[in-house]
């Protein structure tokens, strides 16, 4: 379903990412684990070349990207059409929301089925109202302005507006981490449905117990390496590697 | 002369018609809405071509608008007006020669270039105030440029220009009242005429002055309006 082979990433002089590697099979949930600066985040977006990397492969559904270095050194896309339409199949939920601030909440949700996907509005709309009640919004918000809600309803929005896509691949770049803690309840319920029905997900996170308990893949990223992964039994209660006991040590109090 | 019998003589002259042409009031809202029409939709090209990373876009596009806003309106009208018909070859290009020769053409050009310049400044100041993670989200959901641009980008620019356009408006408004200097019978013109005719320039600038007033009344009231509709995402929740 997504295979991302050996994804380098520079900054400068600074490399970020070493040679990251990802394999996920449908139905995976792949959570992303490590402390800030490790390069989970820039991994995620490498993914769907919102940062640009230095060397790797990436393959979505059987199609390989197909990029050529840039005079900088950084992968660039070779078609642009190509890339848009490999980007509606990994549909990206962010730290901040990134809803569209001008658009209604429905608005919000139908605007890429209809201008990326080419849904007509009707259509549109049913999913739209489908995946609002599915991540648990009362209709009543519809017509609501993102800046009128609270955090928790803005992400599980932005959630409704992934899934109407009808992605192959879900990503959450650290979904919850914006969040006042009395909301992120909500927005890990939904994803934790979203999970046991099957779906694709690949997680940044700092929610360890969502790592645990939902995820079946987990990845410790590590400046810039996967330091270990496997099973969430085998990472969190057996870990090999000391980067990962002290970071353990660190956030499971 | 009572103000009366001034308003009773020259009201025809003030609001719509002079005897041989369009005068005052008409002739002063054509000129802004015919300016506005055009500077507004150049400059919704020219704000796209500013922000871009190309350089030969971006930087024809910023001399243009530091000229345009560095030099007096007044200025640019005569330059225009007087100036370009001064050259030999404008005047024997028949097209040219026809429409640098027509005042109230030159006025138009005038207005439009100059509003054009502050416009696209105000737009583009608009397009980067769009928060950074809502032209991502649009990327990630494999939006074209173009798109982006049609859906998001500007949508949301031009709600967030409102208040500083509705500015540029008025101003505007208040500009054209020098499209005497190419002969156009504009509000302030038919004043000037009146003045001179009746020799009472209190009466003759004060009819002109409360119809501005009027119309930027009317102006303000129609963009508080439109804030209401289309900013009503920035409003404060629950209104």
């Amino acid at each position: 379903m997504l295979s991302v082979q050996d994804i380098h990433k520079r900054y400068g002089d600074h490399e970020v990412l070493k040679g990251v590697s990802l394999e996920a099979k449908a139905g995976d949930v792949i959570s992303i684990i490590g402390s800030s600066g490790s390069g989970k985040s820039t991994f995620l977006r490498c993914i769907n070349f919102l940062e640009q990397p230095n060397a790797g492969k990436i393959i979505v559904g059987g199609t390989e990207v197909l990029t050529v270095p840039d005079k900088n050194g950084a992968l660039k896309v070779q078609d642009a059409k190509q890339l848009q339409k490999i980007r509606t199949k990994l549909a990206m939920v962010f730290q901040n929301f990134n809803l569209w601030s001008h658009l209604t909440v429905i608005e919000n949700i139908i605007e890429a089925p209809m201008h990326v996907l080419g849904l007509s509005r009707a259509e549109a709309e049913e999913r739209a109202r489908h995946y609002l009640e599915k991540v648990g919004l009362n209709p009543q918000v519809e017509a609501k302005y993102p800046a009128h809600m609270s955090g928790g309803q803005q992400q599980r929005v932005a959630i409704a507006r992934a899934l109407a896509m009808h992605p192959d691949v879900l990503l959450f770049d650290e979904p919850t981490s914006a969040l006042d803690p009395e909301l992120v309840g909500e927005v890990l319920k939904v994803m934790q449905k979203l999970a046991e029905e099957g779906r694709t997900m690949v997680v940044v996170t700092h929610e360890m117990g969502f790592a645990r308990n939902i995820s079946n893949h987990v990845m410790f990223l590590h400046q810039g390496r996967t330091e270990e992964e496997g099973a969430p039994d085998q990472v969190f209660d057996a870990p090999r590697s000391d980067r990962l006991r002290q970071f353990l040590s660190g956030s499971l109090k | 002369m009572t103000v009366l019998e001034t308003l009773q003589t020259y009201w025809q002259a003030y609001l719509y018609n002079d005897g041989s042409q369009m005068s005052g009031l008409a002739m002063t809202l054509w000129l802004l809405v015919l300016s506005l029409a055009i500077g507004f939709a150049m400059a919704l090209v020219l704000a796209t071509a500013r922000v871009s990373q190309y350089k030969a876009l971006s930087i024809p596009v910023r001399v243009y608008s530091y000229v345009f806003r560095g030099t007096p309106l007044y200025v640019q009208l005569l330059l225009i007006y007087s100036g370009i018909y001064g050259i030999t070859f404008v005047q024997k290009t028949e097209l040219l020669s026809m429409f640098f020769r027509n005042g109230f053409n030159c006025a138009v050009l005038a207005f439009a270039l100059n509003t054009c310049a502050y416009t696209t400044e105000i737009f583009v100041g608009a397009i980067r105030n769009i928060p950074y993670g809502e032209v991502e989200a649009a990327r990630a959901f494999g939006m074209s440029w173009f798109t982006l641009y049609r859906r998001i980008i500007l949508p949301s620019a031009l709600r967030r220009a409102l208040p500083m356009y509705s500015n540029e408006v008025i101003l505007m408004l208040h500009a054209t009242s020098i499209a005497f200097a190419a002969t156009v019978p504009d509000l302030l013109k038919v004043a000037r005429d009146v003045n001179a005719a009746t020799y009472q320039p209190f009466t003759a600038f004060g009819i002109a002055a409360v119809l501005y007033l009027v119309v930027s009344f009317v102006l303000v009231y129609l963009f508080r309006i439109a804030e209401r509709k289309w900013l009503a995402f920035q409003a404060p929740a629950g209104r």
